[in-house]
């Protein structure tokens, strides 16, 4: 086949036209982001057309104490500063001081999801106790996932931020770029999810 | 900030299997991932054929006597989810777009080259799961729309096996869907602009859109639902306090929009198509244009016109009614400019042009039965009766299908660099026309008189018309025929087409065919006028 033939040829010449293309890596992340909040989006309607249309059988148990959730609010508020902070560090290729922000907002998302886990395990409702209880746990489930996962992919690229050897500098900037608006991104649902769950 | 291409790492298309072999490996060329999706469709179109004509056999007489009753349902949900999910939104636009899209943004190949592989390879995986799903306890029964309960309490493997397998082709279609949108917004060849790109390329710009906004709210459903089936909690489930409804408003909110995701780029398809064979430009660009984002942004809003008889209050009622008749007006727009493109053009009348046609014809009689569902009381009275399976026939198979067999006969000197027999090309038109009309203009005149869908089992006095409707569906199994024997002596010893057999000007035929792997031998052509028929225009650059 002629294809194939002269390929390796045309390669060659492509090659040497040396091109550059803009790097959209960001705007394929984002457009992800908007068909991952676009799910969130489909979960919180349908808690709210429960909680408008769907009243709950007599002795429910709904209630749902604040002050564990609001301490999970600021963690994740807190945690999205340090995560800055580590990318400021890292253009000033302060590559350990990086790391040691990285790490502390891995810890802060660990904490979140060890909070996270101290709430189910008290609270007075199990999931297939009624509507509310079922919906709370598929929101919080889902949400708590994507911590999970942002957890793991803030520890690689601590793991990638590392002085010798690591990929991470300020020239290869966007591994840690892409984390860090994943992780605001969470932050920002959670936010949603606290006022629509805990304070409406 | 930009990426500088290492040549080392773009070589790495010289590490792959050549030859045929390359259509079974994960290769980044984005002209073979689109075969592999056409292929690959076409084969699941085949077994969703045969469930059709099983349906068909059935329906021909009143009784259930072919099949049990469980059986039916089993075929008639597999036949909508392989026609849908795994036949039409893959080959429409994954097929196609992964083929035609870097072409016309002038690009070497799609902006993410390895999550288009690993979109395509989702496919076969979670199709083969769907058909070997019979084998298990019984395929799932509830229809393609899984509506609760009848899902939850129908054998739950089946349906277990459904979901899964609908989340991994509903995340195969969000990936492609990035990927179409990152590589006509940024990997656009400098010079080029927006309201230069091929019609094709906005089709698929606006599906995309809707593919990245709507799916995921299918996926967040259907893990509830499996919530429902295996935890046995009671979001969908209305004796543990649960909501029907909130399932078909979701539902509905990603598969409204999927009809248009599914005819969209067939809009796109047949606006690159007619103006090369009728040698005019294509009337109303710019109008065009706009009509694909109209239909985007009302898509989105009027899904609850599926749901009229489920207890849908007044205002919604109206609101939807009017924002679905509003749809007429762009989709209208874009049927008078195809038919004024055809307006006095020096048409040829071939394969492709003729299934462009047929398209024309059949879309107008989905079009206004579409707007006749839309009204209320209309709607009430036919609901779920075989009304709505021939007014959906009509836009996915009369429109959709259409074009791309259409487009299979416009593309393949392109992709083969041989031509397609046009005399087998037009049986194999004339009698898929006759059958699919045949099929499926009757099913209104049952829909009307009451029949209703989805039952093994009906009046007898239904029975007549229901044997001509089969008789209709016998032709299109028939009309296969022809087509594969085409394509397969045409691949062995068709006519050499040569680059620009059709002397078209969309830049996918500015290249060898088939094109190499880079598209292009040097710098890529700037296209300014993809519909300069007629005219004198200057050589492209």
């Amino acid at each position: 086949m002629t294809t194939l033939d002269s390929s390796k040829e045309i390669q060659k010449n492509n090659s040497e036209v040396n091109e550059t293309h803009e790097d959209f890596r960001m705007f394929g992340l984002i457009t992800f982001l908007i068909a991952d909040g676009m799910t969130f989006a489909g979960f919180f309607a349908a808690y709210l057309t429960y909680k408008a249309v769907n009243p709950l059988p007599d002795g429910a148990i709904y209630e749902l104490e604040l002050p564990i959730p609001t301490l999970n609010t600021i963690l994740l508020l807190v945690s999205s500063a340090t995560f800055h902070k580590a990318g400021k560090a890292l253009l000033k290729d302060k590559n350990s001081d990086s790391q040691k922000w990285l790490f502390i907002t891995a810890f802060l998302g660990i904490i979140f999801l060890i909070c996270q886990l101290y709430e189910y395990f008290h609270l007075p409702f199990g999931l297939t106790d009624n509507l509310f209880a079922s919906t709370f746990y598929a929101l919080t489930g889902f949400h708590g996932l994507h911590v999970t996962l942002g957890t793991l992919m803030i520890l690689i690229i601590a793991w990638q931020s590392r002085i010798n050897g690591g990929r991470l500098t300020s020239q290869n900037m966007f591994p840690l770029e892409a984390v860090e608006l994943y992780w605001h991104f969470v932050d920002g649902i959670w936010v949603i999810l606290f006022i629509i769950l805990y304070l409406l | 900030m930009t990426i500088s291409i290492d040549p080392q790492k773009t070589n790495n298309e010289s590490l792959q299997p050549k030859g045929w072999l390359r259509y079974f490996s994960f290769s980044l060329d984005h002209k073979v991932i689109g075969i592999q999706y056409l292929v690959c469709g076409f084969l699941f179109y085949l077994i969703g054929g045969t469930l059709a004509s099983a349906i068909r056999i059935e329906l021909a007489s009143p009784m259930s006597d072919f099949m049990p009753r469980d059986v039916y349902n089993q075929v008639l949900t597999l036949h909508g989810t392989i026609m849908i999910f795994l036949w039409i939104v893959p080959v429409v636009n994954g097929a196609f777009g992964n083929y035609l899209i870097p072409f016309y943004v002038g690009a070497r190949d799609m902006a993410f080259p390895r999550l288009n592989a690993v979109a395509f390879w989702l496919i076969p995986p979670s199709g083969l799961m769907l058909v070997a799903s019979y084998f298990v306890e019984g395929a799932a029964q509830a229809g393609w729309t899984a509506y609760p309960p009848l899902s939850i309490t129908t054998p739950q493997s089946g349906q277990i096996i459904w979901i899964l397998s609908v989340l991994l082709l509903g995340g195969s279609s969000i990936f492609g869907g990035i990927n179409f949108i990152a590589t006509i917004i940024k990997l656009r060849r400098p010079g080029l602009k927006l309201m230069q790109l091929p019609m094709y390329c906005w089709a698929m710009l606006g599906t995309s859109l809707l593919v990245v906004l709507s799916t995921p709210v299918l996926a967040g459903t259907l893990i509830l639902l499996s919530f429902d089936i295996i935890a046995n909690t009671g979001f969908f489930n209305p004796v543990l306090g649960g909501n029907v409804v909130v399932y078909q408003h979701l539902f509905w909110f990603y598969s409204h929009p999927a009809v248009y995701i599914m005819v969209l780029p067939a809009f796109g398809l047949v606006s690159e198509i007619l103006p090369v064979h009728a040698r005019k430009p294509l009337f109303g660009y710019t109008t065009m244009v706009f009509s694909v984002m109209g239909i985007v942004v009302l898509g989105l809003v009027v899904w609850a016109h599926h749901m009229f008889t489920s207890g849908t209050p007044p205002w919604m009622r109206l609101f939807f009614t009017i924002a679905t008749a509003f749809i007429a007006v762009p989709t209208g727009i874009k049927f008078f400019n195809w038919v004024a493109t055809l307006w006095g053009g020096k048409i040829s009348i071939n394969s492709a042009m003729l299934f462009s046609c047929g398209f024309i014809i059949n879309f107008v009689f989905g079009g206004i039965t579409g707007v006749a569902l839309a009204q209320v009381p209309f709607d009430i009275h036919v609901h779920d009766t075989y009304f709505v399976v021939a007014h959906f026939h009509y836009i996915v198979y009369g429109g959709t299908v259409f074009i791309i067999f259409s487009s299979i006969y416009h593309w393949f000197p392109k992709v083969t660099g041989k031509m397609l027999n046009e005399k087998l090309g037009i049986l194999h038109f004339i009698i898929t026309f006759i059958g699919f009309n045949l099929c499926f203009a009757p099913q209104h005149w049952l829909g009307l008189n009451g029949m209703p869908r989805r039952v093994a089992e009906y009046d007898p006095q239904f029975q007549f018309v229901n044997q001509i409707s089969s008789l209709g569906a016998l032709l299109m199994a028939i009309s296969t025929i022809p087509f594969l024997i085409n394509v397969f002596l045409s691949l062995r010893n068709g006519k050499d087409a040569g680059d620009n057999p059709w002397n078209a000007l969309t830049p996918e035929w500015l290249t060898s065919s088939p094109p190499p792997v880079e598209n292009w031998e040097g710098e890529a052509p700037l296209v300014e006028e993809p519909y300069g028929y007629g005219k004198e225009i200057s050589e492209p650059k």
